[in-house]
């Protein structure tokens, strides 16, 4: 156990963080809008809370957010399992392709979509306007979550525990209710918060694929800003939509906090296999075709949509990327966009890393309250609407130094996201580590520091990883804060997209565009593995 | 207790990086012009301000005309630009009660025809642009159906499910067709706006939250990939068409009944340091070297009736005989109001 002092000096990075680019612009920008004239705009509350409209949102937020971690695991823990337990052919590049979606844009996703189940979809059903469009597409944006959150951890667990439990004559359902999950428990937990975090504050999809009727929080505070010039209702609900995040996260903390069972973890290399019987063969083959369903059907849409020109298929629409034959100031190359979008994803990954590492630390160390305490704030930037979190950049950040306009708001604003994903991931193995692991090298003379580096950090490094995966693919996806600050010659993809489909007779460069960003990060993706493949190997 | 070096050390090594990456931002040989996400500019036309006042432009783009105003409206005291560039005649009442801009005459603006100036010269008109509905005559061919020219075509049970509309609350182009039917029918009379939409709704109109869902995702003609051949955009989207897609004729047309008229100003943000600058970036925007940049970039029309048009707009654009114009305080006086009758409406 780490001294008080130190924790306290460790704990000081991130807080100052949470502290300066979180809670303060929040509170500036909820008092600037709640007490627009010295008095508190009661008004606005009673606004909020009386609107049966309001209601409705409110509602459809909640239960359509509950629904999504649901099904999202549901379909998620199968393949999570199938990747984590067995080899077969394609499986590295699958599983690359599963965090694909999560760097999209929404109205790209939205035509792919609309393609395969809109008015003229080939199987004949048409679910737009519908909450099935908008479950399937929550699952499409966060299955990853669950397959990489989840999957880390069941990779690590040393199948024995389960054999032994078979050995006693437990059957295959029992082993897993009373021995793997309550192993996996932490993981599950933690990948269904941040899906439901993800759900609860969904903007893009909903506006593509949902209606007038079906529409949440983060909308609405969007539309009372932005259209109605309403800053008092829309910091109303934005308080609203706080307080209901609070809510859940506490209740996920106390789930949480139950004592995480320590069992011993190893390197995924000795346990994947390939499948054996039948039934193995029928099983994996089953969940890869759910899988193939929802996440490569989409992706294959956009790449063939990206193939197609005028002219019939070819290539037309990526030549026409490198060489516009109307170029403009704002055309920015393919090339000079990847380039853009690493300048922000490299220190956005190295940011929320650096500071999900220390936080983690502190959570896993400070067992008890103050480790909770931390822990649900660090995920409440999730939790809050980006709009709200924009404004308060600009009201708040002018002093001592203008960060307004700043470039290096950009990885500042992606670490705030990313960093609850390494803190979720890092956590549960952390917690897991044996600590007679750690005694024993205290026992043989190491100080924590090094025990820390010898005994915890190769094991964290997975899930480090898994990690710095996500957070990158939240920067190189990320387009609201990225837009505003990017100058024209420093646009990156999700920027470059939003020109091309900003204007009629584009939209095949912008599905070109399209598939650069989907190839980037299904290339980081397929690269950590290759990496994380070597490295397990010396562990 | 916290330790108070590390937290100094993390606060200096924070205002280097501040002050590395912004202080070019603050150098007052530079002037921010804040934008929406629809500007676009030739390479070297800023340049041209640059060489002439020794003044480099940094453009600073929102995502949509409402968050912009919102956000200059947020740092009215201490703006983070000097002009604003993009705000059009539905939020240009809002800004000016707020006080956000400086009175400024222009110098050439004499040149821009007298409809389109803003009272009291709080903000200059730098283009101008018709919202209006644009059609797939090849999809009105296939469902054995002539084309429609008017709006209340729209409401005929023949013409039912062909038409696609972008919601007023979430998208500039929805607002200004909610404000054109609402001039067009009016408020009270036999067959008011609202009776219109009920009408338009009861015949299976669309309507999507943005105009890339609704153009690309919708809309069949021209680069649509959708099923329906009507679709609220503008008056030049078919010049688009054409121009993006090298065509030699436009494979969708527009109808002039219906237009409703965008007029984009600039003004000065009255939190400026550097208002003399802020002037003259406002009156090299009404020259002819931004203005004649204007329409391949962001297709709409130059307000200075001195700049020469590109020939592909002289050969393939319309210009509605008489769109409708709505006062800026009328629209500011109405617009939650009307919004939410609309709303009520449709849900």
């Amino acid at each position: 156990m780490k001294s008080r002092r130190s924790l306290l000096l460790i704990g000081a990075i991130p807080a100052f963080f949470l502290g300066y680019f979180f809670v303060y612009p929040l509170l500036t920008i909820l008092y600037t809008g709640l007490v627009p004239d010295g008095g508190l705009a009661t008004s606005a509350f009673s606004e909020a809370l009386t609107s049966s409209t309001i209601r409705g949102v409110a509602w459809f937020t909640l239960w359509q957010a509950l629904l999504s971690t649901v099904v999202t695991l549901a379909v998620g823990l199968p393949v999570a399992y199938v990747f984590a337990r067995y080899r077969f052919p394609g499986r590295s590049i699958l599983r690359a392709l599963t965090l694909v979606p999560f760097v999209l844009p929404t109205i790209v996703v939205g035509v792919a979509f609309l393609a395969v189940l809109g008015p003229g979809s080939p199987f004949g059903v048409n679910l737009r306007g519908t909450i099935w469009a908008i479950l399937i597409a929550h699952v499409f944006y966060n299955l990853a979550i669950v397959i990489r959150g989840v999957g880390a951890f069941w990779e690590q667990i040393d199948p024995r525990i389960e054999e032994a439990a078979r050995t006693l004559g437990a059957g295959t359902w029992r082993v897993f209710r009373t021995v793997t999950l309550p192993v996996l428990r932490p993981a599950i937990l933690s990948s269904a918060a941040l899906v439901f975090l993800f759900s609860f504050t969904s903007f893009g999809v909903i506006l593509v694929l949902g209606d007038l009727r079906h529409t949440t929080l983060e909308v609405e505070i969007w539309r009372q800003a932005t259209a109605f010039l309403r800053l008092d209702l829309a910091s109303a609900l934005a308080v609203l939509q706080l307080i209901g995040v609070t809510v859940l996260l506490i209740l996920y903390g106390k789930a949480r906090n139950r004592q995480a069972s320590e069992l011993s973890l190893k390197p995924s290399a000795e346990i994947a296999r390939s499948p054996r019987t039948g039934a193995e063969w029928t099983m994996v083959v089953a969940t890869l075709s759910v899988l193939a369903a929802i996440v490569v059907t989409p992706l294959v849409v956009l790449v063939a949509r990206s193939l197609s020109t005028r002219r019939g298929w070819g290539l037309a629409n990526y030549a026409n990327l490198f060489d516009p034959p109307r170029a403009s100031a704002s055309f920015v190359t393919p090339l000079d966009a990847i380039a853009n979008t690493m300048r922000f994803a490299i220190p956005a990954v190295l940011i929320a890393a650096g500071i999900g590492l220390l936080a983690a630390t502190v959570i896993v160390s400070a067992r008890g309250r103050s480790g909770r305490v931390f822990d649900t704030a660090l995920m409440l930037p999730l939790g809050t609407s980006a709009v709200t979190i924009g404004f308060g950049f600009l009201v708040a950040l002018d002093q001592p130094i203008d960060l307004r306009a700043s470039v290096v708001l950009i990885p500042v604003a992606h670490a705030l996201v990313a960093i609850p994903f390494v803190v979720r991931s890092t956590v549960p193995v952390m917690e897991s580590i044996q600590n007679r692991l750690r005694e024993a090298a205290a026992v043989l003379g190491a100080s924590p520091a090094r025990a820390w580096r010898e005994v915890d950090l190769p094991l964290i490094a997975r899930a480090l990883g898994v990690a710095a995966l996500f957070a990158f693919a939240i920067s190189v996806g990320e387009f609201g804060a990225t837009s505003f600050i990017a100058r024209p010659t420093t646009a990156t993809i999700p920027v470059a997209i939003f020109r091309l489909l900003g204007r009629p007779g584009t939209f095949g460069e912008a599905m070109a565009m399209s598939v650069v960003l989907m190839a980037i990060v299904a290339i980081a993706a397929l690269g950590v593995e290759a990496v994380r493949g070597t490295r397990s190997a010396e562990i | 207790m916290m330790n108070r070096s590390a937290l100094a050390a993390l606060f200096a090594v924070l205002t280097v990086l501040g002050a590395a990456c912004s202080s070019a931002e603050e150098a007052p040989d530079e002037i921010v012009l804040m934008t929406h996400g629809s500007f676009a500019v030739s390479e070297g036309v800023l340049e041209a301000f640059t060489s002439e006042t020794g003044v480099a432009v940094t453009v600073l783009e929102s995502a949509d005309a409402g968050t912009m105003v919102n956000q200059a409206i947020l740092t009215k005291d201490n703006p983070v630009a000097d002009v604003l560039y993009g705000i059009d005649n539905t939020f240009l009442s809002r800004a000016v009660d707020e006080a956000l801009f400086l009175a400024y005459e222009a110098a050439n603006i004499d040149l821009v025809p007298s409809t389109l100036h803003a009272a009291g010269n709080f903000a200059t008109p730098i283009d101008v642009g018709d919202v209006c509905v644009n059609l797939d005559p090849a999809g009105f061919d296939a469902l054995g159906l002539e084309a429609p020219t008017r709006l209340t075509d729209f409401a005929d049970p023949a013409y039912r499910g062909v038409f696609v509309v972008e919601d007023p609350s979430t998208s500039s182009p929805g607002l200004s067709f909610l404000l054109s039917t609402i001039a067009r029918f009016g408020e009270d009379g036999d067959y008011p706006w609202q009776a219109y939409w009920t009408d338009l709704v009861a015949n299976d109109v669309q309507i999507v939250a943005g105009w890339e869902q609704a153009y690309y995702g919708e809309f069949s003609g021209g680069s649509g990939e959708g099923e329906r051949p009507a679709v609220v955009s503008y008056a030049t989207s078919p010049v688009a068409e054409v121009y993006y897609g090298e065509l030699e004729a436009a494979p969708t047309t527009m109808i002039e009944d219906g237009c409703f008229r965008q007029i984009e100003y600039a003004g000065i943000l009255s939190g400026t340091t550097a208002e003399t600058t802020a002037q003259q970036l406002v009156d090299f925007l009404l020259t002819r070297t931004f203005q004649e940049d204007i329409p391949l970039n962001m297709f709409v029309f130059p307000a200075n009736s001195e700049a020469i048009l590109p020939d592909v707009f002289i050969e393939y654009a319309t210009v509605p005989a008489d769109p409708v114009l709505m006062d800026p305080s009328v629209i500011e006086e109405n617009r939650d109001r009307w919004l939410s009758e609309w709303a009520a409406i449709v849900r």
